[in-house]
């Protein structure tokens, strides 16, 4: 499947390209030039490293859209769950504010929901310009066909130029149904977003690989360009009440006796944090070596106020649920204070939980990874340094 | 039960290393594995199908080495595996590959349900499932962590999906697709007897020629999306204050203030 073009004259056979692969589909084989083998997948991750630019991706041919300019303004996708918004379409909305304000261009909110006009003038008051409002019995919790048609139906007719989503389980089930009734580029999990200068195009950033790698990804060619994008990664604008703007009503596409889902009960899960939304998480990894680990955790999490995160090898080992996985394969977060007691701190766990303003490293290994990005670190045994700090954090909160 | 579990050969990311004066991946000795995520869904399509009867059928688009994810699966106890491979589908996104899987499995023809994996941990979109669902115009049912009941002959399905404030129980009709989360079981080892039927399986390949497709909709041309760019994140800049004192606790006092002083604790 090669699809790499080498210059044969250009490339010196120097060997960088190779280190860049992620498919290692590049060798040397002790020739003079580069050789790509089958497992190329085209990602383009060889060509910015090439000191020759010897190699290069073949050019797409350019489809024919007459009326790519007809897409216009930035359109948001706020969730709701039987009435209520959730925080991550309020950043989206902060971050489309931004966006439209490039463009010159105004902010159009949907909301789709069951008595959901609060939810309309909330988005107006965090920035939206207009929103459009599907209020109706069917939309009143998520379900994929009813809203991926309504969505389907607003864009066709009036045909944004940007569209973004949060990329939670709702967000990403939608966003994937809708771009591809649609036949237009989706970039998924993106962390952050810009408008090319000369094009305006929306760049599209976001890690792959694990966070090992960023890459940027354009959508030329087709509108809207949409794109996920991850929780706590904007900041949650100010909401201002003053602000003007418009609500359109439109109608549901579909009927209640055409959709082939229920949704029949929503568990939550009592007496927990949400690690999602958690001011302060206290995270615990392999280090702790066993289910029993966790109650050193949980005490400490509890002074502080906080949620208990987990490692993927915590996880893994079955001492604690899958819905406290920060990282790659868990959830994102980005908490004020992040306390990984036990974690070495994989670049897969980074890519979870970077971003937390303040990192505090409980490890006794002082080479961990964990520390290279941690603001403050104790090197020692948790068993003992975790109750030490909960009772220190006890004594000067009066718990 | 007639299954379909689409997977993907990934490289395990895990084991990827940065080199940390060039800023590279070290691809030097990383194996190319089924996606963790896709070892799930064919766990159930398994479990299932030993319950119900009938066969799963195990589906790949990749170059040819994918053969050896394929084979894997069908070790574990997929009945049939067939691999999608032609240079026309290289640099397929999420839509174009949607779009091929969803044509491969229009000519498998009967199906029941469709498994897949809830992201890949290469390129971790969760897209390609929702794409697939949507090209063949069927329910999607993504994040499951359960499947409570399954029920050919009323057509119904009733799963758990793990979404943020916990688990969402679900009914949909059949035929569907699911994504699995790691929550749903613990995939089995292949057997002795499955290893040697995954050597002697024959494992169809088709191309482009062999499906119903546009072939302005398949591989780089088809793609809406286009990668631009890719680099290496910049490092956090944490300059770590490590806490030294005599003893534990003083370490831990220590911190304690330094915490308390950047007005986080409540």
């Amino acid at each position: 499947m090669a699809l790499l073009e080498i210059k044969r004259d250009a490339c010196t056979g120097c060997g960088l390209c190779i280190d860049a692969c992620p498919f290692g589909a590049l060798s040397l084989d002790g020739e003079r030039i580069i050789k790509v083998s089958e497992a190329c997948t085209g990602c383009g991750a060889c060509v910015p490293v090439c000191p020759t630019a010897a190699l290069s991706l073949p050019e797409v041919e350019k489809k024919s859209v007459p009326d790519l300019n007809s897409y216009q303004g930035v359109w948001v996708w706020v969730e709701q769950n039987n009435g209520r918004a959730s925080s991550i379409s309020w950043e989206m909305i902060g971050e489309g504010k931004r966006l439209a304000e490039k463009r010159r261009t105004m902010l159009t909110a949907c909301v789709l929901g069951h008595q959901a006009e609060h939810i309309a003038r909330e988005a107006i008051a965090y920035g939206a310009d207009r929103v459009f409002l599907v209020d109706d019995p069917t939309l009143k919790v998520y379900r994929t066909d009813p809203y991926a048609r309504c969505l389907v139906e607003l864009v066709r007719k009036y045909k944004p130029e940007i569209f973004l989503l949060g990329a939670s389980t709702r967000g990403r089930d939608l966003a994937g149904a809708v771009a591809t009734y649609l036949y237009t580029g989706l970039t998924a999990d993106c962390t952050g977003l810009e408008i090319e200068e000369g094009s305006n195009l929306l760049l599209q950033i976001r890690p792959a690989f694990g966070g090992n790698i960023m890459a940027t990804i354009k959508c030329e060619n087709y509108r809207p360009q949409m794109a996920t994008v991850r929780h706590h990664v904007f900041e949650m604008p100010v909401p201002d009440h003053s602000h003007q703007g418009q609500i359109v009503r439109e109608k549901p596409v579909m009927l209640e006796e055409q959709i082939a889902t229920r949704v029949l009960d929503l568990i939550v899960e009592k007496n927990e944090i949400n690690i999602a939304d958690a001011k302060i998480i206290v995270s615990g990894g392999r280090g702790l070596k066993g289910p029993e680990g966790f109650t050193l955790i949980h005490e400490l999490a509890e002074v502080l106020g906080g949620a208990v995160g987990a490692s993927r090898a915590a996880v893994d080992a079955g001492w604690i649920s899958y819905a406290h996985q920060v990282g790659q394969t868990g959830r994102t977060v980005r908490p004020d204070l992040y306390v990984a007691c036990g974690i070495s701190g994989a670049i897969q766990h980074q890519a979870g939980m970077r971003t937390s303003k303040i990192i505090v490293a409980i490890n006794k290994d002082p080479e961990a990874p964990i520390f290279q990005i941690a603001d403050y670190g104790i090197v020692g045994d948790l068993f003992s340094v975790v109750p030490a700090l909960t009772r220190a954090l006890k004594k000067r909160l009066n718990k | 039960m007639q299954a379909i579990v689409c997977i993907k050969q990934v490289p395990d990311t895990t084991e990827v290393k940065i080199d940390p004066e060039r800023g590279t991946l070290i691809r030097e000795g990383v194996p190319s594995i089924i996606n963790p995520f896709d070892t799930y869904a064919i766990e159930e399509a398994l479990r299932w199908k030993e319950k119900l009867g009938g066969k799963v059928t195990v589906i790949t688009m990749g170059p040819p080495q994918a053969l050896n994810a394929l084979k894997e699966a069908v070790a574990m106890g997929a009945d049939e595996a067939i691999l999608l491979s032609d240079p026309a589908f290289a640099g397929a996104d999420t839509w174009a590959t949607a779009y091929t899987l969803a044509a491969a499995i229009r000519k498998i023809g009967h199906f029941d349900l469709i498994f897949c994996g809830r992201q890949a941990i290469d390129g971790d979109t969760g897209q390609v499932g929702p794409g697939v669902a949507t090209q063949l115009q069927i329910n999607q049912l993504t994040y499951v962590c359960k499947i409570s009941s399954l029920d050919l002959a009323q057509k119904r399905i009733e799963v758990e999906r793990l979404v943020e404030e916990g688990k969402e129980v679900v009914q949909s009709s059949l035929p569907c697709l699911i994504t699995v989360v790691k929550d749903i079981n613990q995939p089995r080892y292949p057997t002795i007897l499955g290893i040697r039927r995954s050597q002697k399986v024959q494992i169809p390949i088709w191309t482009s020629k062999d499906l119903e497709v546009d072939p302005a909709l398949i591989g780089l041309n088809g793609s809406p999306t286009r990668v631009v760019k890719i680099e290496t994140p910049p490092a956090r800049q944490g300059k770590c204050q490590i806490m030294q004192a005599e003893s534990v606790e003083q370490q831990a006092e220590l911190l304690a203030e330094k915490l308390l002083a950047e007005k986080i604790i409540v």
